[in-house]
């Protein structure tokens, strides 16, 4: 795909604007006045993370929203973002108890089909970025497990809050994260000490209600000692269907050893801008599986960075999105290799239709020292209608000469073969359709671990087509 | 039950069916034999409604239909098969989910109620010794890492469960070894009944060993330039196809 049909599909020569001027232009410079202005009223935390957030502030005045010159955003153009001015969520709650205010307008049982059954799974709820003890649950952790919000977090004073909030996540070439740190104030601290096991899934909820255009910025995060092991899930979802934005980040330091398999099902509102980024440290020996459902969001993206920093480290990364409609929906993910004998398996898979737009850009970095790395790399991309598009860009960069590294994509439409095949054994078009689109998914979905959760987002993927088929 | 009269079809520009004309009875046995491209395979394929065919000439009747308007699912619901040259693999559907799928719709089309999973079960479990094929293979995906035996033993059972009127076999025995060959014959056989019609198409004499048919015809150049009974196959495995095809011309013309 060239770059010319990409700019002119970025939404209403909106990009084309914002392209000409330098990183604050005047188009933009309304909205960032007004996150200046929400920064400075933004109620007072401890000194560190004071400096921590002028530090984000600061880069994030400096780099301003990406554009689409910008090649991490070559294929996305974040101008609606750029252009609207949020309302912040609540600046004058910050380091103070979060009960009552807005949480209590959304209910447990609007959460419900959310949990994928399973109310026996520890779940933290925030309401539009702030954590809410009414709806959360997560009893009998064990004594070597410590969780709660990132707010309590910061009023207890824990010292390893310090030492690790912002130095995962990177915010001197990212704007959005730069954006986020500025505004940290609450989500999710999950620490598991050496040898710790959460049996259940820890199930972050992260839930926006749907008041008028409020923007939230959820931080979370996790750091698993040696031999630590847990299953996190990050669920981004709404109440209402209405226009928001959330910028989440999660960082996640991964010790010794330590195994933590990773969901994040971004189910927002489909008016809504979602960007959220993971990123990952791994020590040696660690083990980190992430898959990534994405099927929310006017305009999404999701990043998920690992680097693999200790010797034999590993990593799978997968996802899914699925996109209809005038959806804009992109996957970034990058694995940085820093050490030798560390495998990669990267798998994501988008199935798209309407008038709506996927992208996906993995990068894989094997530094001069990661030696017997092992690598693969696929992106396969469904097609249902003419006018649906994809941007696929996989990217291997390699520096050290002994590796084994493979990556491949591909874009299809259905195969009229086995539609005839299907139709010929008495099913129709638009259950064969749903059929092998359901067939494409499945094998990436297959790699999620958590049964209920696979359970549940075979449904969705059936019933999505199928409804998209009966239309 | 079937009447196929001066039918003309092809992919694209290309003609590949110049006129054929055949009718088959319930009850019958029809063999549909000739050389590599004679259009042998094209008649099944038109017959299951395959949209890459075109068909410029000529009527289909079945039980009374025009067969020519249905769509290739509607066709199945109205209990025509065809057990395809080349079965088509489909990764992550599995072959339960498939046929038990194509196994309900054709009863909902037919006013006949939903089987559940479990019933299902029951009722394939003897279809699957009638092909010598294990349970294990209603978990696997559809056809993917299948023999070529398999693939066609899958046909037979598939034909076998959703127990069609009128079956098109497009050439089951090719790439067969005899043992197979045997439980593919052994599969159609158990199917005969005198509601039911069978076509059989095939380049070899050998399947008819097993699935005697009840009249043979041979297609060449798109038009059938001869019948006959079952006595014609064994006179094509000894002289081959060479003798017909010089005459291929007249006999179509007066067809």
């Amino acid at each position: 795909m060239s770059d010319v049909a990409t700019r002119k599909s970025s939404r209403d020569g909106a990009a084309a604007a914002i392209d000409g001027a330098g990183p604050v232009s005047t188009r933009a410079s309304a909205p960032i006045e007004a996150y200046r202005a929400d920064f400075k009223r933004q109620s007072a935390v401890p000194e560190w993370l004071q400096s921590l957030r002028a530090q984000g502030m600061a880069r994030f005045e400096s780099l301003g929203f990406p554009t689409t010159k910008n090649e991490d955003w070559h294929f996305t153009s974040v101008a609606p973002i750029a252009e609207q001015t949020f309302r912040a969520a609540m600046t004058s709650k910050a380091g103070v108890s979060s009960e009552g205010s807005t949480a209590g307008m959304v209910a447990r049982a609007d959460l419900r089909r959310f949990t994928f059954g399973q109310p026996a799974w520890h779940t933290l709820v925030f309401v539009n970025g702030e954590f809410s003890e009414n709806l959360s649950s997560y009893a009998g952790l064990g004594e070597k497990v410590r969780v709660s919000s990132l707010a309590q977090a910061i009023r207890s004073g824990i010292e390893r809050l310090e030492r690790h909030l912002g130095k995962i996540a990177a915010f001197d070439k990212h704007a959005f994260t730069a954006l986020n740190t500025a505004f940290i104030r609450d989500g999710a601290f999950i620490e598991l000490q050496a040898d710790a096991v959460v049996d259940e899934p820890i199930h972050l909820i992260f839930v926006s209600e749907g008041e008028g255009e409020a923007i939230s910025h959820p931080r979370n995060l996790i750091v698993a000692a040696q031999n630590s092991r847990a299953s996190i899930i990050e669920s981004y979802i709404c109440v209402r269907d209405s226009c928001y934005f959330t910028n989440a980040v999660t960082e996640i330091s991964l010790g010794e050893g330590a195994r933590i398999d990773h969901y994040k099902i971004q189910r927002e509102s489909e008016k809504s801008f979602h960007v959220g980024t993971t990123q990952i440290r791994q020590a040696r020996d660690s083990q980190l599986h992430s898959f990534s459902f994405a099927v929310g969001g006017l305009l999404a993206r999701t990043n998920i960075y690992t680097s693999l920093e200790g010797d034999a480290a590993t990593c799978t990364l997968n996802g899914l999105y699925l996109t209809d409609g005038v959806q804009h929906i992109d996957n970034q993910t990058s694995i940085e290799h820093f050490a030798p004998n560390c495998p990669s398996h990267e798998i994501y898979k988008g199935v798209l239709d309407g008038r709506s737009h996927g992208v996906f850009n993995g990068k894989v970095y094997v530094h001069p020292e990661a030696q017997k790395t092992d690598g693969k790399q696929s992106n396969n991309n469904l097609l249902l209608s003419p006018t649906a598009r994809v941007d696929t860009k996989p990217q291997l960069e390699i520096f050290a000469d002994d590796v084994k590294c493979t990556h491949g994509a591909t874009v299809g439409r259905l195969d009229e073969m086995a539609m005839f095949y299907l139709n010929s054994r008495g099913i129709g078009r638009e259950m064969a359709r749903t059929l092998l689109t359901y067939a494409f998914a499945a094998d990436v979905l297959e790699t999620i671990k958590l049964e209920p959760m696979k359970k549940e987002l075979e449904k969705m993927v059936l019933a999505r087509f199928a409804s998209t088929a009966a239309a | 039950m079937l009447e196929i009269n001066d039918l003309h079809a092809g992919i694209g520009d290309r003609e590949i069916l110049r006129g054929i004309t055949l009718r088959v009875n319930a009850g019958e046995v029809h063999a549909v034999m000739g050389p590599n491209g004679s259009g042998k395979s094209t008649l099944a394929q038109v017959l299951a409604g395959n949209p890459s065919y075109e068909v410029t000439k000529g009527t289909i009747t079945y039980n009374g239909q025009n067969l020519l308007e249905l769509d290739p699912e509607v066709r199945a619901q109205n209990g025509i098969f065809l057990a395809f040259q080349y079965p088509v693999e489909i990764p992550g559907v599995s072959n339960a989910y498939f046929l038990r799928s194509a196994y309900n719709e054709i009863r909902k089309a037919n006013g006949m109620e939903e089987v559940d999973p479990l019933e299902f079960l029951d009722l394939v479990e003897e279809k699957l010794k009638l092909v010598d094929m294990d349970q294990a293979m209603l978990s696997r995906s559809v056809n993917q890492g299948f023999s070529g035996g398999e693939k066609k033993r899958n046909e037979i059972f598939q034909m076998a469960v959703l127990s069609p009127r009128l079956a098109i076999l497009d050439e089951t025995d090719s790439g067969l070894d005899i043992d197979a060959l045997r439980i593919v014959a052994q599969g159609v056989n158990t199917l005969r009944s005198p509601e039911n019609a069978t076509i059989v198409v095939t380049h070899y004499q050998r399947l008819l060993n097993y699935i005697v048919p009840d009249f043979v015809h041979v297609i060449s150049n798109g038009r059938i330039v001869k019948s006959g009974g079952k006595e014609l196959a064994l006179e094509l495995e000894e002289k081959g196809y060479d003798w017909l095809q010089n005459v291929g011309a007249d006999v179509g013309a007066v067809a």
